[in-house]
């Protein structure tokens, strides 16, 4: 594939003992555009958001993500928090997992984390209180602010995140993935649950995203109006491999991706796949 | 839609009479078959040594009877009452009502706590039982951070608290260290051993750490107890030196602060000192918590409490939040044991058992897991109100237990369950306890 890759997957394998979850996998996500990820359930996808977002350690295979810098970074070798702390990539859920009990502003100040504990000298001078870290908080408070109104939810600001409607939730997830100010966003099924006005919305602020912050997205959705709205490539993915992959209009067209979504007699299948290979 | 339906609780809960016969029935026939052995039968060692017996089905009869009548009792009340409605907010005049008690009666305890000791100059009782609540209320909010805060449950802090007993009590009889000096050392030396204890442990979770932490207050105490040489084992270390007012003895000698001020000597002076001693030692403790929840640090805590998983995916540092949690809880456990091995002036392990972390443990649970004013009224409560419980005699444990589980059926978040936000852009509203999570370790 041409162009300017900001993430790489080369061959990546996951096994869980003698399951292979993701079998060489190998597709790439372009910088300041959106791919999506798709497939039937139980197809891998999650595993490979779990691979690239260090959560698990990959058999095997590469994962390399180029920053806008020239700064190239495995991530297969990084793990856990440094995923997101060095190699900026931020990710959310496929069940919510927000600080139900902080509020709306708090769940976004603790995105902030890494930048807040360097303002405040590793706590030292924050628990002095000199000025200079006041000055970083404010700014904090006010990127926080900023995002909360981008995704509508300023006046429940000092609400309880557990509080709010369900979308409200997945937005919010949304902003503080945002407020970590990464330069690769993976969301894990964001319209999950949200109705034909909310998802709606959603494809407007993940647009946004794209062209305001020139952040790249990878996303595995199920809902399909969102991902042919949205979407600069999408990639199909069944059993842990690759079945196709190309522009929405290509994919929705993909015999096989239509045959992994709907099922096909078996000679059928037999001929699809012949045909593609 | 219908009324019933709006209410569902309502229909499924059985309310005729006969239901609450039977309940109460089960209930007498369960307190029958437990208090037959406990109260029906008694047996005693006879002055032969063997085993003579009596039996008191009176009372056992009394007993069953009270336990049938106070099962209707409490259906009545509860169906009266009907079911309990569980709203996620807190409602309107129980979240005015508690801010008003938080402007107001932190500030007012505040007030009174500085004049315990011009009140009470007289009663040397209550001084004495003042210091040791205040004892307690530092170790409770110690231990706040490390179990409210940061949602860890540590069943060894007293291991924390005697590493900094010892602390002072070692350095100060062998090199004759000031308590000045042995304080901030006591403190360090406790959140060092915060941080060993910590770096093997953290990995574990919940009901694992718990165990873990439990088994380390008993490593702590065993070896203070068979390291002879060094801790004087179960003898323990006496003569430790009192505190001095910034080098000024507390004492009737000629350049003691009696004498300086040219005063008469009374032994409540120092009793007065180290009341504001560890009223300042328990302020210092409420001040940094209370700062620390407002840095990213303790934001980090409390979101690792939440949820461990998207603290990581936001780039957070689980392991060194979990440490610098436990080692900051022990530092203050530590100042807290150099303070009693200072007051006591004599340590040794008996101070250091288990029960000791399941009192403090109790304190914050009881008071409400991060709340700072609640520890410090349930420590008030559980420390003074058994003091209180004294006329009771051997009723004492029965009372402070029913005590207790009662608050728990009440207020199951403990005296004050709710949170308060740590920033807010427009309204400082407090959060239901039901929407914060407790922590898996």
């Amino acid at each position: 594939m041409s162009g300017d890759p900001i993430l790489s997957v080369d061959r990546l394998m996951m096994r869980f003992g003698g399951i292979v979850a993701v079998n060489e996998l190998s597709f790439s996500a372009e910088r300041r555009k959106i791919t999506a990820l798709i497939g039937p359930n139980g197809a891998g996808k999650t595993t490979v958001f779990n691979c690239i977002t260090g959560f698990y350690r990959p058999s095997g295979g590469a994962i390399r993500l180029s920053h806008d810098d020239g700064r190239s970074i495995q991530l297969e070798r990084l793990n856990d928090f440094r995923i997101s702390k060095q190699a900026k990539v931020a990710r959310t859920f496929q069940n919510i997992r927000l600080f139900p009990g902080m509020t709306a502003l708090e769940n976004l100040m603790v995105a902030q984390h890494n930048a807040l504990m360097r303002a405040s000298g590793l706590t030292v001078l924050g628990l002095l209180g000199l000025p200079s870290w006041r000055e970083a908080e404010k700014r904090a408070i006010d990127l926080a602010r900023a995002w909360l109104d981008r995704v509508g939810l300023l006046d429940r600001a000092d609400d309880a995140a557990g509080n709010l409607p369900y979308g409200d939730q997945r937005r919010l997830e949304i902003a503080r993935a945002m407020c970590t100010e990464p330069a690769l966003l993976c969301l894990d099924e964001p319209a999950a649950g949200l109705n034909a006005r909310e998802s709606g919305g959603l494809n407007e602020l993940l647009l946004s995203i794209r062209n305001e912050q020139g952040t790249s997205i990878l996303l595995i959705e199920h809902d399909m109006s969102v991902v042919m709205e949205i979407s600069d490539h999408v990639v199909v993915m069944d059993y842990g491999v690759k079945i196709a992959e190309g522009t929405p209009q290509a994919v929705r067209d993909d015999p096989k991706v239509i045959a992994a979504y709907l099922g096909a007699d078996e000679e059928e299948a037999i001929a699809v796949m012949e045909s593609g290979t | 839609m219908s009324a019933t339906s709006a209410r569902p609780s309502h229909a499924a809960q059985p309310s005729g009479s006969a239901f609450i016969v039977k309940k109460a029935l089960i209930s007498a026939l369960v307190a029958l078959v437990l208090f037959s052995l406990m109260i029906g039968v008694r047996t005693e060692a006879g002055p032969q040594g063997g085993l003579i017996y009596w039996t008191r089905f009176g009372d056992l009869a009394a007993l069953v009877g009270t336990v049938f009548g106070g099962s209707i009792i409490v259906e009545l009340l509860r169906q009266w009452w009907g079911p309990v409605d569980k709203d996620s907010i807190v409602p309107k005049p129980v979240q005015s009502a508690i801010s008003f008690a938080g402007r107001w009666l932190a500030p007012a305890l505040l007030v009174f706590a500085v004049l315990v000791p011009v009140i009470f100059y007289d009663q040397r009782y209550i001084l004495d039982l003042s210091i040791l609540v205040l004892t307690y209320v530092m170790l409770g909010w110690g231990l706040n951070v490390v179990v409210g805060l940061a949602g860890l449950l540590d069943l060894g802090y007293v291991a924390f608290y005697a590493v900094g007993a010892y602390s002072y009590a070692l350095l100060a009889t062998n090199f004759g260290l000031s308590f000045w000096v042995c304080l901030p050392l006591a403190g360090i030396l406790a959140a060092f051993w915060g941080v060993l204890l910590g770096f093997p442990v953290l990995r574990l979770r919940g009901d694992y750490l718990a165990i873990v932490t439990l088994a380390f207050g008993e490593i702590i105490r065993l070896v203070i107890i068979n390291w002879q040489s060094l801790t004087g084992g179960p003898n323990g270390v006496s003569g430790i030196p009192r505190p001095t007012m910034f080098g000024i003895p507390l004492d009737n000698s000629d350049n003691g602060l009696a004498a300086r001020l040219g005063i008469e000597f009374s032994p409540t002076h120092r009793l007065v000192f180290l009341f504001y001693l560890i009223l300042a030692m328990a302020l210092l403790t409420n001040w940094v918590t209370i700062r620390l929840r407002r840095l990213p640090i303790g934001r980090a805590w409390e979101a690792l409490r939440e949820d461990e998983v998207a603290c990581r995916a936001l780039g957070i540092n689980t392991t060194t939040t979990k440490l610098t949690a436990f080692a900051t809880g022990a530092m203050f456990g530590g100042f807290a044991g150099a303070f009693f091995a200072t007051r006591q002036g004599f340590i040794s392990p008996e101070s250091f058992t288990f029960q000791e972390s399941a009192l403090v443990l109790a304190i914050v649970v009881l008071g409400g897991m991060g709340s700072q004013l609640g520890v410090a009224l349930s420590a008030l409560a559980m420390i003074g109100g058994f003091e209180l419980f004294r006329g009771f005699d051997q009723y004492r444990m029965l009372v402070f237990g029913i005590a207790m589980v009662l608050l728990m059926i009440w207020r199951p978040r403990g005296l004050i369950g709710h949170r308060a936000p740590t920033v807010y852009l427009e309204r400082n509203q407090s959060i239901s306890s039901d929407l914060v999570k407790e922590g898996h370790g």
